[in-house]
C-alpha cells in the first residue's frame, strides 16, 4: 500500500523538525548563551541516553509493538556496567549492553514463541529488570570505578564532542541505514503494516520481531552504560518513566503507533524537541522574568505531545483520506 | 485470526480451558493453602485486613481499567489522576485554595471537587479518543506526563500534611472491623460487575471492544460510551487518590499513584480480561489483584526481599496470560 505523498503528510512527518528549528530559533534570539557550545554540548550529552532508548522504541513501534521495559532495563544495564567498570572501559560497556540484550532476548522470545502481547510481555520485563537491578545492587547505587577509562563513556569528549552524543549519533546512523537500505529494515515496516500479509509474503516475521526487541534491549543497556558513566554510579531506581518519554518522543517524531511507517531522523528530532523544551525552561528561569518550577516541564511536555497528536490526527484525517487511526485500533494486539 | 482451533490438542483442551478460566481463582486457593501451612500468624483477622487494605486502591483503579480495556483501550493516566485528586483535596479542606467554613462541609466539597476534576480529565481522555480517534495509549499518555506535573505545580511539589478524622475515615476507619476502603472497594466491584453483566451500557462497551465498527453500525453511540468509560476510570482513580492520602495522613504529588497504571493493568491481565477488548471480568480483576498482592505478601512474610517479589510478579503476569492464551487456542 503506497502512501500518497502530499503536503499534509509531509507536515505530519517533518513538522517536528520545523518545530525544533522554531524552538531553537526562539531560544537563540531570546537567550544569550543558548547557542553557546557549552549549552549545546550539555544538552546533547544529557539527552543521548533518551535518544538511544527512543531509537530502539522507534523500531519496536514500527513493527506495531511496544517496549515498556526500556527504562528499567537501562537501570539494570547501569548497575551491571558499574560492577564491570573496574575491568575497564570495554568490559563495562560490553557487560551493560549484554544485560540489556539478555532482557531483549527474553522479550523477543516471549513475544514470538509464547505469543504474548508486547504490551504485557514488556510490562512484566519492566518489573523483572527492575527487581533484578535492585537485587544485584542491594537496593543502593553502585559506584563506578574511576581508576579505568569507563567514565569517559559518559563524561569524556572526543574531537570536542561529548562521547555519549557520538555514540548516539553512530547508533542513529546505523539505525537509519538499517531501516532505509536493508531488507530487514523494509521488513520491519512491512510487519508493522500487516503482519499477516508479511507472513504470506514469506518474510521472516518472527525473526525480525525478535531482532527488534533484542536491539531495543541492547540500546537500553547502552543507555544504562552511559547513565552509569555520566553520573558515576549504577542506579537501580533510575529509569522510571523513561519508556513513556521514549514513546512520546517517537510519537512527536511522527511515527504512528499503529506501526508500518516511521522515521529514525524525526524520532531524533522528537527527542531533541522534548529536551530543548526543558532547556529553554531553564534559561527562562535564569532570566528571572518568570519563575517556573521544574514541575512545569512535564506539563509543557504533555501539552506538546497533545498538540502534536491533535495535529497528526487532523492531518491524517483530512488530508490522507486513507485508513484512519481508529480503523487500526488493534495495534496493541499480538 | 490468530487463535485457530488446533486439532490434536483437543484431548488437552479440557485442562487448558479450565486453567484459563479458573486459573486465577485456583492460584489464589493454592496461595492461601500455602500460607495457612507455612506463613506464621497467617490465619488472623489482622493479616486479612493488611492485605485487603493494601490491595483496595489497586482494585478500585483496576475496576476502571477493566472497563477501559473491555472497550479495547488502555488508560495510562490513572496514577497521575490520583496525584491530582490527592493534591487538590487537601488544598481545599486545609483552606489553602478557598476558605470554606465548617470542616465537614469543606471535606465534602474537597472530596467532591477532587473526584469531579479527575472525572472531567478522564472524560477529556475519552474525548480525545472518540473525537479525534487518537489511540488510547497515546491519548492517555498526555495526561500521564502532564497530570503529575499539574499536581506538582499546584502544590509546588510540597508535602501537604494533615490530621483530619472527618476526611481520613475513608482510609483509616473500620466500621464493623472492616477497613472503610475495603467496603468502598467491594461496593465498587459489585456495582461494576452488575453493570457489566446486566446493563445496556455494559453490553455496549463490550460490543465496542469486540468489534468497534460493527458496534457503530448497529447503532451504538460508540463515542459517548467511550467518553463515559474513561470518565469512570478517571473518577475511580480520583477516589483511589483520596484513599491513599487518607491512609498516609499526607499528600505528596511526587509519589501518590506512582506506577499505579501498571499495577492496575497487571491485575486486569492476571484476572483474565481479554486485553484486546470485547471480554472482561470484574471479579477476575479482583482475584488478579488479590493474587499479585498475596504473592508479594507471601514472599515478604517469608523473608524474600521486595525486589525478588518484583521478579515473581513478572513471572506471574506472563504465566497467567500464557495460560489464558492457551485456553483460547484449545
Amino acid at each position: 500500500m503506497r502512501r500518497k505523498t502530499n503536503w499534509g503528510q509531509m507536515l505530519a512527518s517533518y513538522g517536528v523538525v520545523l518545530a525544533l528549528a522554531a524552538l531553537i530559533l526562539f531560544g537563540s534570539l531570546r537567550y544569550e548563551n543558548f547557542l553557546g557550545s557549552f549549552n549545546i554540548l550539555s544538552v546533547l550529552r544529557y539527552n543521548s541516553m533518551f535518544a538511544l532508548i527512543s531509537l530502539g522504541m522507534c523500531f519496536v513501534i514500527m513493527t506495531g509493538g511496544i517496549d515498556l521495559s526500556v527504562g528499567s532495563v537501562a537501570a539494570l544495564g547501569s548497575v551491571v556496567a558499574a560492577y564491570a567498570s573496574p575491568y575497564g572501559l570495554l568490559p563495562g560497556l560490553a557487560a551493560g549492553v549484554a544485560a540489556g540484550m539478555l532482557a531483549g532476548t527474553l522479550n523477543g522470545l516471549i513475544i514470538t514463541r509464547l505469543k504474548i502481547m508486547p504490551f504485557i510481555t514488556t510490562l512484566a520485563m519492566m518489573l523483572a529488570a527492575s527487581g533484578t537491578a535492585l537485587l544485584l545492587a542491594r537496593n543502593q547505587s553502585v559506584a563506578v570505578s574511576y581508576a579505568t577509562a569507563f567514565t569517559e563513556l559518559g563524561q569524556g569528549n572526543l574531537l570536542g564532542l561529548p562521547v555519549p552524543a557520538l555514540i548516539g549519533a553512530f547508533a542513529y546512523l546505523v539505525g537509519s541505514v538499517v531501516l532505509n537500505l536493508t531488507s530487514s529494515g523494509r521488513a520491519v515496516l512491512a510487519i508493522g503494516g500487516s503482519e499477516d500479509a508479511s507472513r504470506m509474503m514469506g518474510l521472516p516475521v518472527e525473526r525480525i520481531t525478535f531482532l527488534v526487541y533484542l536491539a531495543s534491549g541492547g540500546l537500553a543497556g547502552l543507555a544504562g552504560v552511559i547513565l552509569a558513566a555520566q553520573f558515576g554510579a549504577g542506579q537501580p531506581i533510575e529509569g522510571v518513566g523513561w519508556e513513556l518519554f521514549a514513546i512520546a518522543a517517537v510519537v512527536v517524531g511522527g511515527t504512528l503507533l499503529t506501526g508500518g511507517a516511521g522515521s529514525v531522523v524525526t524520532t531524533l528530532a522528537g527527542v531533541l524537541l522534548l529536551g530543548v523544551v526543558f532547556n529553554i525552561l531553564n534559561f527562562e528561569n535564569g532570566k528571572g522574568w518568570i519563575s517556573l518550577s521544574a514541575y512545569w516541564q512535564s506539563v509543557i511536555r504533555g501539552l506538546f505531545l497533545l498538540a502534536v497528536v491533535l495535529l497528526q490526527a487532523h492531518l491524517t484525517h483530512r488530508v490522507a483520506g486513507g485508513p484512519t487511526v481508529a480503523d487500526t485500533t488493534d495495534s496493541l494486539q499480538p | 485470526m490468530r487463535w485457530h482451533t488446533v486439532s490434536g490438542m483437543t484431548d488437552r483442551s479440557g485442562v487448558s480451558l479450565l486453567l484459563a478460566r479458573y486459573g486465577t481463582a485456583l492460584a489464589l486457593v493454592v496461595l492461601l493453602a500455602f500460607n495457612f501451612a507455612v506463613t506464621p500468624n497467617f490465619a488472623t483477622w489482622q493479616t486479612l485486613n493488611v492485605n485487603l487494605t493494601q490491595v483496595s486502591t489497586i482494585v478500585i483503579v483496576a475496576v476502571g481499567m477493566t472497563l477501559v480495556i473491555a472497550t479495547g483501550g488502555i488508560d495510562l493516566s490513572v496514577g497521575s489522576l490520583m496525584a491530582i485528586s490527592g493534591a487538590l483535596a487537601p488544598m481545599i479542606f486545609l483552606g489553602n485554595l478557598v476558605g470554606i467554613g465548617g470542616i465537614p462541609v469543606a471535606v465534602a466539597v474537597a472530596m467532591f471537587v477532587a473526584v469531579a476534576a479527575t472525572t472531567l480529565l478522564g472524560a477529556f481522555n475519552g474525548w480525545l479518543i472518540a473525537r479525534y480517534r487518537i489511540q488510547p495509549i497515546v491519548a492517555t499518555l498526555v495526561l500521564y506526563i502532564a497530570g503529575r506535573g499539574i499536581a506538582q505545580v499546584m502544590t509546588n511539589g510540597n508535602l501537604q500534611v494533615f490530621k483530619l478524622p472527618e476526611f481520613q475515615w475513608i482510609g483509616l476507619s473500620r466500621p464493623f472491623g472492616i477497613p472503610a476502603q475495603v467496603i468502598v472497594m467491594l461496593f465498587i466491584v459489585t456495582l461494576a460487575a452488575w453493570m457489566l453483566a446486566r446493563t445496556n451500557f455494559g453490553r455496549q462497551l463490550l460490543a465496542i471492544g469486540g468489534n468497534e465498527r460493527a458496534a457503530r453500525l448497529s447503532g451504538i453511540a460508540t463515542g459517548r460510551i467511550k467518553i463515559a468509560v474513561y470518565a469512570i476510570s478517571g473518577a475511580l482513580a480520583g477516589l483511589a487518590g483520596l484513599v491513599v492520602i487518607a491512609i498516609n495522613s499526607a499528600s505528596d504529588a511526587n509519589l501518590v499513584g506512582m506506577g499505579m497504571e501498571l499495577d492496575a493493568i497487571a491485575a486486569v491481565a492476571v484476572g483474565g480480561t481479554l486485553l484486546s477488548g470485547g471480554r472482561a471480568t470484574i471479579i477476575g480483576t479482583l482475584l488478579g489483584a488479590l493474587v499479585i498482592q498475596l504473592v508479594r505478601y507471601t514472599l515478604l512474610a517469608n523473608g524474600v526481599p521486595d525486589a525478588a517479589a518484583l521478579v515473581c510478579k513478572a513471572a506471574i503476569i506472563i504465566g497467567a496470560v500464557w495460560l489464558q492464551e492457551r485456553g483460547r487456542t484449545a
